[in-house]
C-alpha cells in the first residue's frame, strides 16, 4: 500500500494556508485606535501591515485656518500623552519665523514642565510594557506616581492632560508659590520608586524571556528607518537632540542620555527600549533638580503682539519628545495664518517599521514590539 | 561639509539638474530635478565623505503660484553629524517624482503621507495608496485649491455656526 501524499489535484496534503487575521482597531494593546492585518502561518506572522489614519484629525490642515497663536491647544492633540513638548516644539517654531526671544525665566518653565511631561510619559511607557506582556501589578504602581504628577502640572496650568501651557514667547503662567519646593519633594519620592520598578520589573525572568532578543532593530536598519528617541538610542545609536542640537536652556544642565546594551539579549531589542526609558526617568529627574536650583527671576513671557505676523520664511525644528525628535517643518507667507505646517512624529517613524519587523515574530511579539517602541497612535495620524 | 560644498560636489556630478544653493531665510537649500531626485540621493547616501544615512522628514508644500508642489527632503548624518536641505519641485499639473525609498526605507510612509495630502505620485513606490484618509477620499486635502465635498458617505461635513444656532432659540 502506497502512502498517498497528495490530493487528486496535485495539492501537497500537509501543505498549510497562511491564516489572515485582523488585530484592531479596537484592541487593548495598540494603544490607540490602529489596525495590523496579519499574514501568519500558525503562531508565526509572515507580515503585519499597519493601517492607520483612524485617529486622523487633519490637525496640519487646522493650522492653516487658526493662526499662529490659535494653533497652540491644537498642538496639544498631536501626542496627548506628552502635550508640553509638543507645545514647546510649535512655540519655538512660530518664535524662529518672528524672531521672538523667550525671557530665561520662561525657558526654565518649559523645561519644568517638558521634564515633567517626560517622566510622566515615560512612566506611562514603561507600565503600560509590563502590563501589555502580562505583568499587571508594576502599571498600577506607575499610573500611582503619574498621577502625582498630573497633580503637580494641574496646579501650573490647569490642565491634567492636554496643557496648553507654552504660548508663543513663553509660557502662559508662572510657577505657582511653593511649586519648586513641590517638585523636589515629589523627585524625593519618585527617585527611589524608579529603583523599586526597575527591582520589580527590569530582573524578571519572565519579563526578560518574553522581551529580550524579541524584534532586535540594528543600528543600520535604526538610522534606515529614521528610529528616533529612546528606540534609536536602544540600538546604540548616542543622540539625543537636547544634547546634539540644542535648544532652550538645555546646554546649562548637566545629564547623561543613555543607550542599549544588550544586557540581556542583544542591543536594540524590545528589553533595551524598555531600559533606556528607565534610566531617562532618572536623568529627567537629574534636569528638574538642577532647574529648580538654577531659577532665574524675571517674566517668563516675551511681548508678543495679539496679532502675530512673522516674515515669510520656512524653519525646520526638532524637539526631543518623549518619543524622540520631533521634525517640524513650518512655512510662514508673512500673514496672521500658517501656509504650511508638517509634523514629523516618532511614532510616525517606529509605526512604518513594524511591518518589517513583524517578519517571523510570534503574534504575541507583535504586542510587545508596539509596547517597546512606545507607539501613540493619535500621534502617527495627527 | 556645509551646503555649498555639497551643492558644488554635486553639481560637478549632475550638472544641470542640480541648482544653486538657495536661502529659504532661516536655512540653506538646493533644489533637485524630479526625475534627478533618485541617483541625487544615492550618491549623497553612499559617498563616504557625505554619508547621508538618514531621511530625517520628508514634507510637501503646494505653491499654485509658482505652479509646483514642492517637496523638501531634511538630510542627516549619524556619521558626520551633519545636515542638508534638497527641494524638488512637482509640476502641479502632472505631479511625479522618483521615489527614494530603496535609499533611504525611511521615505516609504512619508512618501505615501504626501501623496494621500497633496497627491503628488511616486514613481516606482512599491506601494503608493492612501495613509490617513480612507482609500475613496476624493481630492487631496492641503492643496491650497481644495474644495471640500459637503458630505461623505451620508455624513455632512459643513457645520452651521454655533453662534447663528443660538440666534434662531
Amino acid at each position: 500500500m502506497s502512502l498517498e501524499l497528495e490530493f487528486a489535484d496535485g495539492r501537497d496534503v500537509f501543505a498549510t494556508e497562511d491564516m489572515v487575521l485582523n488585530m484592531g482597531p479596537q484592541h487593548p494593546s495598540t494603544h490607540g485606535v490602529l489596525r495590523f492585518i496579519i499574514r501568519a502561518d500558525g503562531e508565526v506572522m509572515r507580515s503585519a501591515k499597519a493601517d492607520v489614519g483612524y485617529l486622523h484629525r487633519s490637525i496640519e490642515k487646522i493650522a492653516e485656518k487658526v493662526g499662529w497663536h490659535g494653533f497652540m491647544p491644537y498642538t496639544d492633540r498631536v501626542d496627548y500623552v506628552a502635550a508640553m513638548t509638543t507645545n514647546q516644539a510649535w512655540a519655538m517654531a512660530a518664535e524662529v519665523l518672528g524672531g521672538v526671544t523667550v525671557p530665561r525665566r520662561g525657558e526654565y518653565c518649559r523645561v519644568i514642565a517638558a521634564e515633567l511631561g517626560r517622566i510622566c510619559s515615560h512612566l506611562l511607557a514603561a507600565g503600560a510594557m509590563g502590563m501589555d506582556i502580562g505583568a499587571i501589578t508594576p502599571f498600577t504602581h506607575a499610573v500611582r506616581e503619574r498621577e502625582l504628577i498630573n497633580d503637580l502640572l494641574e496646579e501650573l496650568c490647569g490642565a491634567r492632560l492636554t496643557f496648553n501651557y507654552m504660548r508663543i514667547g513663553g509660557v502662559a503662567w508662572d510657577l505657582p508659590p511653593g511649586f519648586g519646593a513641590k517638585v523636589l519633594r515629589f523627585l524625593d519620592h519618585f527617585e527611589p520608586y524608579v529603583d523599586e520598578l526597575d527591582d520589580l520589573l527590569s530582573g524578571n525572568k519572565i519579563y526578560i524571556e518574553r522581551l529580550a532578543n524579541v524584534a532586535v532593530v540594528s543600528r543600520e536598519r535604526a538610522i534606515a528607518y529614521n528610529l528616533v528617541g529612546p528606540n534609536l538610542r536602544a540600538s546604540g545609536v548616542k543622540y539625543d537632540i537636547r544634547k546634539h542640537l540644542p535648544y532652550s536652556v538645555y546646554p546649562e544642565f548637566d545629564f547623561e542620555v543613555p543607550i542599549g546594551e544588550g544586557r540581556h539579549g542583544s542591543v536594540g531589542d524590545c528589553w533595551d527600549r524598555y531600559i533606556v526609558r528607565l534610566h531617562e526617568m532618572r536623568q529627567s529627574a537629574r534636569i528638574l533638580r538642577q532647574a529648580i536650583d538654577g531659577l532665574p527671576e524675571g517674566p517668563v513671557i516675551a511681548k508678543v503682539p495679539r496679532n502675530y505676523k512673522p516674515a515669510a520664511g520656512e524653519v525646520h525644528v526638532h524637539v526631543e519628545t518623549p518619543r524622540g525628535d520631533q521634525s517640524w517643518y513650518v512655512v510662514a507667507d508673512g500673514t496672521e495664518y500658517p501656509y504650511r505646517v508638517h509634523i514629523r512624529t516618532g511614532s510616525f517613524a517606529a509605526m512604518a517599521m513594524i511591518e518589517e519587523l513583524s517578519r517571523g515574530l510570534m503574534i504575541a511579539d507583535l504586542v510587545a514590539l508596539i509596547a517597546s517602541f512606545d507607539i501613540v497612535a493619535p500621534e502617527v495620524d495627527r | 561639509m556645509n551646503t555649498a560644498a555639497i551643492q558644488q560636489f554635486l553639481h560637478e556630478r549632475f550638472g544641470a539638474a542640480v541648482g544653486p544653493v538657495e536661502s529659504a531665510r532661516l536655512f540653506d537649500y538646493v533644489e533637485v530635478d524630479p526625475s534627478a531626485v533618485e541617483e541625487v540621493a544615492l550618491v549623497l547616501r553612499d559617498h563616504p565623505d557625505l554619508a547621508f544615512d538618514c531621511l530625517n522628514n520628508l514634507s510637501g508644500c503646494d505653491r499654485p503660484t509658482r505652479g509646483r508642489i514642492q517637496i523638501t527632503y531634511e538630510l542627516f548624518s549619524y556619521v558626520h553629524r551633519h545636515a542638508f536641505v534638497m527641494k524638488v519641485g512637482a509640476r502641479r499639473d502632472r505631479p511625479e517624482v522618483r521615489t527614494v525609498e530603496r535609499v533611504w526605507p525611511a521615505a516609504n510612509w512619508l512618501e505615501r503621507e504626501i501623496y494621500d495630502l497633496l497627491g503628488v505620485i511616486f514613481l516606482g513606490h512599491s506601494d503608493l495608496r492612501r495613509l490617513l484618509l480612507p482609500d475613496d477620499w476624493v481630492g487631496y486635502p492641503l492643496r491650497k485649491d481644495y474644495v471640500e465635498a459637503p458630505e461623505y458617505h451620508g455624513i455632512s461635513t459643513v457645520r452651521e455656526s454655533a453662534l447663528k444656532l443660538s440666534e434662531r432659540r
